[in-house]
């Protein structure tokens, strides 16, 4: 192995335990598939569609009459950064799914923009995961996935989708835009579940 | 998990630092021992891997600055303010430190000795790098095909290889985005800084903004668009 | 945000063993064809996604894990190699 002297790359020492492999961060790191949607909020939707096609629709006005919370969570991208104590405010998916029909296990999530990606529905409910709308005390901006994007901090953070859009309630699993191409299934962490085969 | 049909090398190749030299407050010419180095045409980049003693590693990629030259290459590197890597290369790197390249990279943005048509190279910034191993390339072999630069930078203190351009035979039009002079006001690049490029192939290298827009004012004036070709940095300009 | 298809390069020659920047693509989506290095490359996730300089529309994906190269190229209808004047 070529070692370059004295190269340490762009770490701080963590006192907190982060997971396997990661590296605390104080910036947050812009990481996008595409451009940056631009969204309009008047047509702004948020759509939850079960396994028979039921939808359940928000528009931006509505969503933030809901209940929010204000949550303070770690998170961890695939890509090695780990960025502590993050400050954000949204309306949980307990809320959303509270009126929602379902007997399905899984959840495909939708972009604006077209990303996708996959996690089962018990993973979005139960205090873990949010609509979120502001962070660090501002409006979310569009660079980090604004106006509303879903955070689900116990997963790795490609699973927190930017610009999203939906939800789609399926009985069998469909891989997302990371998950066909060599990125983990499921993509916790703590057990280092970066790609497909860990 | 089934086995690869073919062991492929690794594609990473050792290099060793033989020279450095300042080009700028911020920019540095580093000169790297690459033992079977393949050569490389101008226009072309390496990626630059660095690799920390527990394991860690990140790589970015710099346009080679100078034609082959047996095995030896020549980088020119701006730190980023904040980078992982051009921090590293600039500040700290030191003759006979060890690092790893892979390449060369890209034979799309390429200009090879023995094309004849006109060139224009248009420089945004830190582009100005692989269009110099043009520049170069056409002096090591004694072109005479019609060559032009434009090189913009925000001003006097920022121009790479100033002395080799002053002293070079090629057209140079130096432009000041922050530095006004007595012939040109300080702004960016605009349609009256560029030179006629009727039948020349034009490189165009910077920060892709930069590119954009001279891509934008090149093709606005009729210019067949199969004569440009572009290379962008991304918004730091590499 | 994006850089172009020169900057890609050094892992799709990793991946293929060919130089795509001058590798011809036709779009899926809108049919307009035109060099890899002209592609539209964003490369600061966990992949590499290059799109259409015109409509965008995604045209290639990579990424590189520890142990193997997955590449996606669905959304290019042709993906045409220059190999230069054939021998003989």
């Amino acid at each position: 192995m070529i070692v370059s002297r004295g190269f340490h790359g762009r770490r701080e020492p963590a006192a907190a335990e982060l997971p396997p492999g990661q590296y605390l961060t104080r910036d947050f790191p812009v990481l996008q598939a595409g451009p940056t949607p631009r969204i309009d909020l008047d047509r702004w939707k948020f759509t939850i569609s079960n396994e028979v096609g039921a939808e359940y629709t928000w528009t931006w006005r509505e969503m933030l009459a809901l209940p929010s919370e204000r949550p303070t969570v770690d998170i961890h991208c695939v890509t090695r950064w780990s960025k502590l104590a993050t400050t954000w405010q949204g309306v949980s998916l307990d809320t959303l799914f509270s009126g929602v029909e379902t007997a399905a296990d899984y959840a495909y999530v939708r972009s604006y923009g077209g990303y996708t990606t996959n996690l089962p529905l018990e993973d979005l409910l139960d205090g873990k995961a949010w609509l979120a709308y502001r962070y660090d005390g501002e409006d979310l901006p569009g660079e980090h996935g604004g106006p509303a994007r879903l955070l689900v901090p116990h997963l790795y953070f490609w699973k927190s989708a930017k610009w999203v859009t939906g939800i789609d309630l399926r009985h069998d699993d469909e891989p997302g835009f990371w998950e066909t191409l060599g990125y983990h299934n499921y993509g916790d962490p703590w057990r280092e579940q970066r790609y497909t085969d860990d | 998990m089934t086995e690869p049909l073919v062991r492929r090398r690794s594609p990473w190749l050792a290099a060793r630092v033989f020279a450095v030299r300042s080009e700028t407050s911020v920019a540095r010419t580093i000169v790297l021992d690459v033992p079977g180095w393949p050569g490389h045409e101008a226009g072309q980049h390496v990626d630059v891997k660095l690799t920390a003693p527990d394991g860690y590693s990140a790589y970015r990629s710099y346009s080679i600055a100078a034609p082959p030259s047996g095995e030896r290459i020549e980088l020119t590197v701006q730190r980023v303010i904040d980078g992982e890597v051009s921090p590293y290369l600039v500040d700290e790197l030191l003759p006979t430190d060890e690092l790893e390249v892979r390449g060369p990279v890209g034979g799309w943005f390429t200009w090879r000795a023995a094309e004849t048509a006109p060139v224009v190279l248009v420089a945004g910034g830190s582009g100005i790098v692989p269009l110099m191993a043009m520049l170069r390339e056409r002096a090591r072999v004694g072109s005479t095909a019609p060559f032009t630069l434009v090189y913009s930078v925000r001003g006097p203190a920022d121009v790479y290889y100033e002395a080799e351009l002053a002293a070079s035979d090629v057209p140079v039009r130096l432009l000041y985005t922050r530095a006004g002079t007595s012939t040109r006001p300080a702004g960016r690049i605009t349609a009256a800084d560029l030179p006629d490029t009727t039948g020349a192939r034009v490189f165009v290298c910077g920060p892709t903004g930069f590119v954009e827009t001279v891509a934008d004012l090149l093709l606005a004036r009729g210019q067949d668009p199969a004569s440009i070709r572009t290379e962008r940095f991304g918004p730091t300009g590499g | 945000m994006h850089i172009d298809g020169n900057g890609a390069a050094g892992m799709f020659a990793e991946a293929l063993g060919v130089d795509i920047t001058t590798a011809v693509l036709t779009c899926a989506g809108c049919g307009d064809s035109g060099p890899f290095a002209q592609a539209q490359v964003y490369d600061q996730g966990p992949g590499v996604v290059a799109r259409c300089a015109t409509c965008e529309a995604v045209l290639a994906r990579l990424v590189r894990t520890p142990t193997d190269a997955w590449l996606d190229l669905r959304g290019a209808r042709s993906v045409r190699l220059p190999l230069g004047p054939a021998a003989g």
